[in-house]
């Protein structure tokens, strides 16, 4: 075989490899059996199965559902399957400092476990963002960062400057 | 910041790497004015993403890391993409040219992804709250990164010329079919990242100062990929001519002007 028919041969043959193998990630519904996260819904649908392994599960925090204890060292609020507060939700305990971007409304994943009590463990959330971009409308509170740390969200609320 | 001063200096990268490859007498001095644009637009860039953007509604400043990240991702994608399309044509043509290319740009994809990458890390920390999660989008880009340097490896191991043009370009093909996935994996998969933001969905000034540093960026790609082109060019000149003066010679330096 001459040496450029074979390199012709590898060219193909590289490229039906790479064109198969994108082939089957995007159109073999790997999505299916290999999710980033649950959604509540989801999780719930699962009964028992849930209960044990470390799962992720992700949503959006329910508003209203934000509490924390008097010594503000466990928060707990629930996560919906997406913005209507009347989807399904799961209540989350977690024990953690979230991420100053947490509050209501905004999307979240955390990672942790589920259990008879119903309640959803976690040590590890994590917020989602969205891809837009913009100053904060006429009208609309700028979010003060120094601000969300040092006041309502930690341990000891200090003095407003 | 009007927005159609970011497309000019977009328009006069893209025309002065157009002259640099139309007119090969113009390569001498062309990617010098590029290298000027390049860090010119990087550094007015900086000033122009951390001073003038306005805050983020939602992140504050913390945003401003975006004006970096993306533009790094984005000319890693580009660098990676025409190494594939240089790994396709060397298999065809059997131009060690190609390979040249194919080098250059694999090591300029990676320079800009892991910088990407590690961008995009210190960015996720004040907003997702973590470093690091094995989201779809965050697996692809660590493949992308092991993959590549797996092809650099190759690249060092393999001292047949032609072997090592042959082989790599397989991986290289190969290899790229990570870039797709990367891509899409944000619309295709759940994650934790966002998916790709676009000028609708930005403010404008936002917008425009994105495309002034990808403009600059770009022109520091092609300045980088061309010089390591021109290197490996030599590299493998050197190889061709003389195959066996090639790996020992680093001791015996000619003693003759002492």
């Amino acid at each position: 075989m001459k040496a450029s028919s074979r390199n012709l041969l590898i060219a193909v043959a590289a490229l039906a490899i790479a064109g198969a193998g994108l082939a089957y990630i995007a159109f073999g519904n790997l999505g299916e059996n290999l999710v980033y996260y649950w959604s509540p819904s989801e999780m719930l649908a699962h009964g028992d199965a849930a209960y044990g392994p470390t799962i992720r599960l992700g949503g959006v925090v329910k508003p209203g559902s934000i509490e924390w204890n008097a010594g503000h060292t466990a928060l707990s609020f629930e996560i919906n399957d997406n913005h209507e507060i009347e989807s399904p939700a799961v209540k989350v305990a977690a024990s953690l400092t979230p991420p100053q971007m947490f509050r209501e409304g905004i999307g979240v994943v955390v990672e942790g476990t589920f259990d008879k009590s119903k309640v959803f463990k976690t040590n590890r959330l994590m917020v989602n963002h969205s891809n837009e971009y913009r100053p904060p409308k006429p009208g609309e509170k700028p979010k003060n960062w120094g601000a969300t740390l040092s006041d309502s969200s930690g341990p000891t609320p200090g003095k407003a400057k | 910041m009007p927005t159609w001063t970011s497309y000019v200096l977009l328009l006069a990268v893209l025309g002065l790497f157009g002259v640099h490859l139309a007119v090969p007498a113009t390569r001498a001095w062309v990617w010098k004015v590029l290298a000027v644009l390049g860090v010119g637009g990087v550094v007015s860039g900086s000033y122009l993403a951390l001073a003038v953007a306005p805050a983020d509604h939602e992140m504050g400043d913390v945003y401003r890391i975006m004006f970096a990240h993306v533009p790094e991702v984005w000319m890693a994608l580009l660098a990676l993409c025409v190494n594939f399309g240089a790994s396709v044509a060397f298999l065809f043509r059997k131009d060690l040219s190609l390979d040249a290319l194919s080098e250059a740009c694999a090591e300029v994809g990676l320079f800009f992804g892991t910088i990407g990458v590690l961008l995009g890390a210190i960015w996720g920390r004040p907003t997702w709250g973590v470093w690091w999660d094995w989201d779809p989008r965050l697996t692809t880009a660590a493949i992308m990164l092991v993959v590549y340097s797996g092809y650099l490896a190759l690249r060092k191991f393999v001292d047949d010329p032609e072997k090592r043009a042959t082989w790599s370009a397989v991986v290289g093909i190969i290899a790229a079919s990570d870039l797709p996935i990367l891509w899409f994996s944000v619309r295709w998969w759940r994650s934790l990242h966002q998916r790709q933001s676009g000028a609708g969905k930005m403010d404008p000034t936002i917008w425009s100062i994105l495309m002034w540093n990808t403009a600059a960026l770009m022109a520091l790609t092609i300045v980088f990929a061309y010089q390591r082109y021109r290197i490996a060019q030599a590299t493998r000149a050197r190889e061709v001519a003389l195959p066996s003066a090639l790996p020992p010679d680093s001791g015996d330096v000619p003693s003759e002007a002492a």
